[in-house]
C-alpha cells in the first residue's frame, strides 16, 4: 500500500518532470475522463422534444438569430454577414472550440461575449446583455452550426492560468451549503436532488431551451441558478470568474458533442 | 484509553473555540464530546411535530431534498443515506452534533452545517452572518429525528 503510494508519487513527478522539460505545466487530470452528456439524464419525453427540430421551441431562437445574423445594425453599415458571409460554413466549429483565448485582449472570452465584440469594435453597435433574447438568439443560430462536432477547447499556453482559475472556481465549496460544484456534479450524478436527477453538470448542450423559464437560457443563466441553490452570493454574467468557470466546463465536457440547443426541465 | 483522553481534550479545545465565537456570533456555545454535542442548545425540549415540519420545509432543514424519510412526501432525494432508523444508529449527542456541524465528523461531507456561520466562503447576502435554523429548530428537528427508531 505504501510502496504504491510511493511508487504513484514517484510517477507523478516523473510527469511532472517530462511536462516541465518540455515547457508547459502538466496536463490537469480530469475527475470525470469519461463524461456523459445531459442528455443521459433528461426524461425520453423531453429529449423527444430536443430531437425534433420543428418541436424544439428553440428553434424560434434559430431563427431569430438567423435574421439577426444578415440585419445591417450600428454606424458602420455592416451585419455579422458582411465579415462572415455564410454562417453555415463559417461558423461552423465555433461553438466547439469557445471560449477560447482573444491574444489581443489577452484573456479568454466567450462565445457571446465575442458577439458582443464584433458588434461594439466592428459594426459600431451596442453590446447586447448577457443571456438577452436578442443575444440567446443569435448564439443559439452560431451554435447549431456545430451541432454533432465534439467539444474540443485549447487550454494551453496564455490560456491556461484563466482555465486555472476556472477549476478553482468549480472546486471552491460556497454558499451557506457550503458545496462545490462537485458536491452535485461528480459525487452524486445520478441521484436525485428531491425531483432532480443530477447530472454530470455538462455544457456542451448550451445555450438550452428550458421548459421551466419557458425560454432559451445562456449556460451563465443557469450557473447562477446552482449558486443560488446553495445559498452562494453569485457573480455577474459576463464577468470575469463565469467566463474561466465556463471555460473550465468546456475542458471537462471536451470529445462530448455539440447538442445546442438541448432541451431541459 | 489515551486516544479517549486525547479526544476528549479535542472535544473540549473545539467546544471552548464554540464558547468563544458564540460571543461575537449569532450562536449559543456549545461544548463537542466525542463526535456529539451531548446537551440541548436550549434546554427547552424539542418538539418533534415541528421537526417533522421542519425537516421538509424548502426554506428551513430541507432534509428531504437529499434524504428519504418515513413521510408522505413526493420526490424525496438520495443524496444522503435513508433517515429511516437513524435513531438506533446514533445516540441523541451524535445526532446533534450532526445537524449542527457534520463537518466536524467529515470534513469532506457533503451534507451542510445547519447551525454553523464561520468559515463559509461567498454566502448569498440575504443568509450572511445567520445559521440555517435557530437552536431550537435544531432542537425540534432532533425531536422528530429520535421518533425514527
Ligand atoms: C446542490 C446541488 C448543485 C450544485 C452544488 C451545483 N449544481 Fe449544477 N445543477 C444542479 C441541478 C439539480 C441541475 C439540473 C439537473 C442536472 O442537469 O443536473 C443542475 C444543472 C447544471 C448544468 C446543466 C446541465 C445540463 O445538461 O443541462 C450545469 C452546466 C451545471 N449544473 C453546472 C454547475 C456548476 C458549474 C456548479 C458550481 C458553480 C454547479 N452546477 C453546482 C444542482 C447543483
Ligand atoms: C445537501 C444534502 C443534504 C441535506 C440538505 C441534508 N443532508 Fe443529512 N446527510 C447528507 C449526506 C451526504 C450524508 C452522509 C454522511 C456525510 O457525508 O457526512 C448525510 C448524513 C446524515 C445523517 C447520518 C445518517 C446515517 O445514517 O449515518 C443524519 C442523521 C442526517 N444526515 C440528518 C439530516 C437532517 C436532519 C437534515 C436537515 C436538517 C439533513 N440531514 C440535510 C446530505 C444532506
Amino acid at each position: 500500500m505504501r510502496r504504491a503510494a510511493l511508487v504513484g508519487i514517484g510517477a507523478a513527478a516523473l510527469v511532472a518532470a517530462v511536462a516541465l522539460a518540455q515547457g508547459g505545466p502538466p496536463e490537469p487530470q480530469r475527475q470525470i475522463p469519461n463524461p456523459m452528456s445531459g442528455r443521459h439524464f433528461a426524461t425520453p419525453e423531453t429529449l423527444a422534444i430536443q430531437d425534433d427540430d420543428f418541436l424544439n421551441p428553440a428553434f424560434l431562437w434559430v431563427e431569430e438569430g438567423e435574421e439577426a445574423w444578415n440585419r445591417v445594425e450600428g454606424t458602420s453599415g455592416q451585419s455579422c454577414a458582411s465579415c462572415h458571409q455564410d454562417a453555415r460554413e463559417t461558423m461552423r466549429g465555433v461553438r466547439a472550440r469557445m471560449p477560447a483565448y482573444h491574444p489581443r485582449l489577452q484573456r479568454v472570452v466567450t462565445l457571446e461575449q465575442q458577439v458582443n465584440i464584433c458588434r461594439t469594435e466592428r459594426m459600431g453597435a451596442p453590446a447586447l446583455p448577457i443571456d438577452s433574447r436578442p443575444l440567446n438568439a443569435i448564439t443559439t443560430f452560431i451554435a447549431l452550426q456545430s451541432r454533432g462536432m465534439p467539444v474540443n477547447v485549447d487550454i494551453s499556453g496564455p490560456a491556461r492560468p484563466f482555465f486555472d482559475a476556472g477549476e478553482r472556481f468549480y472546486n471552491t465549496r460556497r454558499g451557506q451549503l457550503d458545496m462545490r460544484c462537485g458536491s452535485c456534479h461528480e459525487d452524486n450524478y445520478g441521484r436525485y436532488l428531491r425531483a432532480d436527477l443530477l447530472s454530470q453538470g455538462m455544457s456542451n448542450g448550451f445555450p438550452t431551451y428550458r421548459l421551466k423559464e419557458q425560454r432559451v437560457i445562456s449556460l451563465q443563466f443557469r450557473l447562477q441558478g446552482c449558486v443560488n441553490d446553495v445559498r452562494g452570493e453569485a457573480p455577474p454574467m459576463g464577468g470575469e470568474e463565469f467566463t474561466n468557470l465556463e471555460f473550465y466546463l468546456a475542458w471537462r465536457a471536451q470529445g462530448l458533442p455539440v447538442e445546442s440547443p438541448s432541451v431541459r426541465r | 484509553m489515551r486516544l479517549g483522553a486525547a479526544k476528549l481534550f479535542l472535544g473540549l479545545a473545539i467546544g471552548l473555540t464554540g464558547a468563544a465565537l458564540a460571543q461575537t456570533g449569532p450562536l449559543v456555545p456549545y461544548r463537542v464530546v466525542d463526535d456529539a454535542i451531548p446537551e440541548s442548545l436550549t434546554g427547552t425540549p424539542g418538539d418533534p411535530d415541528r421537526g417533522r415540519a421542519l425537516a421538509l420545509d424548502r426554506s428551513k432543514g430541507n432534509c428531504v431534498t437529499c434524504h428519504n424519510m418515513p413521510v408522505n412526501a413526493d420526490f424525496q432525494g438520495d443524496l444522503g443515506p435513508p433517515l429511516d432508523g437513524v435513531a438506533s444508529r446514533w445516540t441523541e449527542g451524535e445526532l446533534r452534533l450532526r445537524i449542527v456541524d457534520s463537518k466536524r465528523i467529515n470534513p469532506d461531507s457533503n451534507m451542510p452545517s445547519f447551525y454553523r456561520v464561520e468559515g463559509l466562503t461567498a454566502v448569498r447576502r440575504d443568509w450572511a452572518g445567520r445559521p440555517m435554523l435557530t437552536a431550537q429548530e435544531v432542537e425540534d428537528i432532533l425531536a422528530y429525528l429520535l421518533t425514527l427508531r
